[in-house]
């Protein structure tokens, strides 16, 4: 069965990517599969300089799901480009860089600096990540900031811009039009909710930052109806991600309205997931009536106004 | 490292809420040095989505196992203590750098535990004594908590074991560090595994000699990819991450 896909310029072997902050920069994983497998892969997120991040613990479990508040841990721009890319750059798979930073100056360097390198087909813009404080500028959540950022980067990157939605808006179609108003090329949604945990021994909170980005099987539902409204409002190629850990999960995520689809928190539970769920899709598929992945999309349920 | 389905051989309690499990499989094999860990999934994952990390205790060459020793302290290890032989594993493993110890020979070696820390060191004393006398302090918190003291009495007469317990209501009362400035001058070399509170008591006092920590830190990933597990470190880039590049490090490298 065909899974190819092509997201505006960007052009799939199947749908299947590992979702940012997951996955590394590959190179783990590549002790488990062949990396060449996937649809794409979305690295970690780079910001302008080097960055540790929030103090541990980072994690806590959640029902069906996981709480992070990294904080944008990485080896910065210039660090990914020199020590991680070079790993990257012999695969034969698409590879996206997420951008991150505290202004709008910070995000326009990193984009500007990762698009010029070959191994980066497209960016993926992180407006959304909720551990981190500084700055102060609600990209994810204020439209016309969103917007303003979108543009800049546009004007300096030639590379299909992503942009990556927060779910935590009310208003998540106002959101979607306001980065496509300004030149997306298409939406990555959705990114993690802002949650808490307590600890009923110290009465504190488990995470150390406090609150956390909650991820898995626990955001699926939220994730689906995010990706059906915002399909109703755009064409823009959609990436959809929450939760996903089955082939069920990936049909559900295109007849909402998604093209592609990555996997976050499941690559941890399991490193040979993506791998699997590339081979299980088209029995999967099969199963459900459906002779290509096309059909599924011409499927896609649009009958709902919410 | 594998993913493999490990079957459970063994699995017992051996003091208050302290399980001793063994599992068969090929991951034995790839156990190359003591205080490397396996990544345990909890269920078949739906409900829990993070594996749990725990160490390797031992292993036995001739039967395929690997040992492990956990303290029920939650959710996931309480999953683990109702598997009954027979059942599968999930396992990811064998999981970081364990204890380097090939060069250590004909030294005076000081190997300092606490709690569910111990189990690690038991490995690594197997290992140690071939080559070097070693003396075994192992802290718990009281009496029923205590385990592997018998294990630790059977190396013979190179290793000298020591139990104490916060309470006193076993072996000597009060903290591991309380014997080991007996040792100190003596010793060349120190190993520890146990909670940070310890671990940071045992580096404070134990600064003239190499001493090599294991830390404990949440995971993610479990194998390098999400930055979950960090620690402060000494070297360039300011960060080691305990599931990749520890779960040992040498007490230089890492600010506790
Ligand atoms: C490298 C390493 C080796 C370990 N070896 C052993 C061992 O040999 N024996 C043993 O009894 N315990 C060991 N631990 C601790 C063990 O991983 C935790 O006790 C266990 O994860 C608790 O899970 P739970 O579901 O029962 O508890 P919960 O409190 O319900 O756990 C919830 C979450 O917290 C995480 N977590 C809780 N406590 C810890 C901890 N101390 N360290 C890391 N993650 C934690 C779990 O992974 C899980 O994601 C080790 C930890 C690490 C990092
Ligand atoms: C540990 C962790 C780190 C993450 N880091 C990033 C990141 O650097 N950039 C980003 O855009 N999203 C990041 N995310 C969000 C994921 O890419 C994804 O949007 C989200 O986890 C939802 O998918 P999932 O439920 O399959 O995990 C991170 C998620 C996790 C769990
Ligand atoms: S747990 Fe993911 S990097 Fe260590």
């Amino acid at each position: 069965m065909k899974l190819n896909v092509n997201l505006g310029e960007l052009s799939l072997k199947n749908p299947v990517m590992p979702a940012s902050g997951c996955f590394g920069f590959g190179k783990e994983f590549s002790e488990f599969y062949d990396l060449n497998q996937l649809g794409a892969i979305v690295i970690k997120a780079a910001t302008g300089e080097p960055r540790y991040g929030n103090e541990t613990p980072r994690v806590a479990e959640t029902a069906a799901g996981m709480l992070n508040a990294i904080g944008l841990q990485n080896p910065g721009v210039d660090g990914i480009i020199e020590r991680e890319l070079p790993f990257l750059e012999s695969l034969d798979t698409p590879v996206i860089a997420n951008v991150a930073g505290s202004t709008i100056e910070e995000y326009v360097m990193v984009a500007e600096k990762l698009s010029n390198v070959s191994t980066i087909e497209a960016i993926e813009l992180n407006i959304s990540c909720p551990n981190v404080k500084e700055g102060g500028i609600q990209f994810g959540t204020d439209p016309e900031v969103a917007q303003e950022l979108t543009k800049e980067i546009k004007r300096v990157s030639g590379k299909p811009l992503f942009v990556k939605l927060s779910p935590n808006v009310a208003d998540i179609v106002g959101m979607a039009k306001a980065v496509e108003h300004a030149g997306a090329d298409g939406l990555s949604m959705i990114n993690t909710l802002t949650g808490m945990r307590i600890d009923p021994h110290t009465k504190k909170p488990i995470l150390a930052n406090g609150t956390g980005g909650l991820s898995g099987p626990a955001i699926k539902p939220v994730a689906i109806r995010m990706i059906h409204q915002v399909r109703q409002i755009t064409d823009l190629p959609i990436i959809g991600m929450g939760g996903i850990t089955t082939t069920e999960d990936i049909l559900e995520f295109i007849l909402a309205g998604a093209d592609a689809i990555a996997v976050g928190t499941a690559n941890f539970q399991d490193p040979l997931v993506c791998k699997n769920l590339i081979d299980q899709l088209p029995n999967t598929l099969r199963k459900y009536g459906y002779e290509s992945l096309q059909e599924v999309r011409e499927a896609r349920c649009t009958q709902v106004s919410i | 490292m594998i993913q493999e389905q490990l079957e459970v051989c063994v699995n017992v309690e051996i003091a208050k809420d302290t399980f001793e499990m063994k599992l068969k499989g090929e991951m034995e094999q790839l156990v190359d040095q003591p205080g490397r860990f396996i990544h345990i999934k909890i269920g078949d994952g739906s409900f829990h989505m993070l594996r749990r990390p725990i160490s390797i205790a031992d292993v036995d060459k001739e039967n395929h196992t690997i040992t492990l020793v956990y303290k029920v302290t939650g959710k996931g290890t309480e999953w683990l203590s109702e598997r009954v032989a027979g059942d599968k594993v999930d396992a990811l493993g064998p999981g970081g750098q364990g204890f380097e110890i090939t060069e250590v020979k004909n030294e005076k070696i000081l190997v300092i535990g606490g709690g569910v820390g111990v189990p690690p060191l038991y490995h690594l004393t197997k290992e140690l004594v071939e080559n070097n006398d070693v003396t075994v302090i192992l802290g718990f918190q009281s009496k029923e908590a205590v385990f592997y003291e018998k294990e630790f009495n059977q190396f013979g007469d190179r290793v000298q074991t020591l139990v104490v317990t916060d309470d006193g209501s076993y072996g000597e009362k009060g903290l591991v560090t309380d014997i080991a400035s007996e040792f100190s001058q003596d010793s060349t070399r120190y190993f520890t595994c146990g909670p940070l509170p310890m671990l940071k008591a045992v580096k404070n006092q134990l600064v003239e000699i190499p001493g090599h920590i294991s830390l404990e830190e949440r995971m993610g990933c479990g194998i390098g990819a999400c930055f979950a597990c960090v620690c402060h470190s000494t070297n360039e880039s300011g960060y080691v991450k305990v599931c990749k590049d520890g779960p040992v490090f040498s007490s230089n490298e890492v600010i506790l």
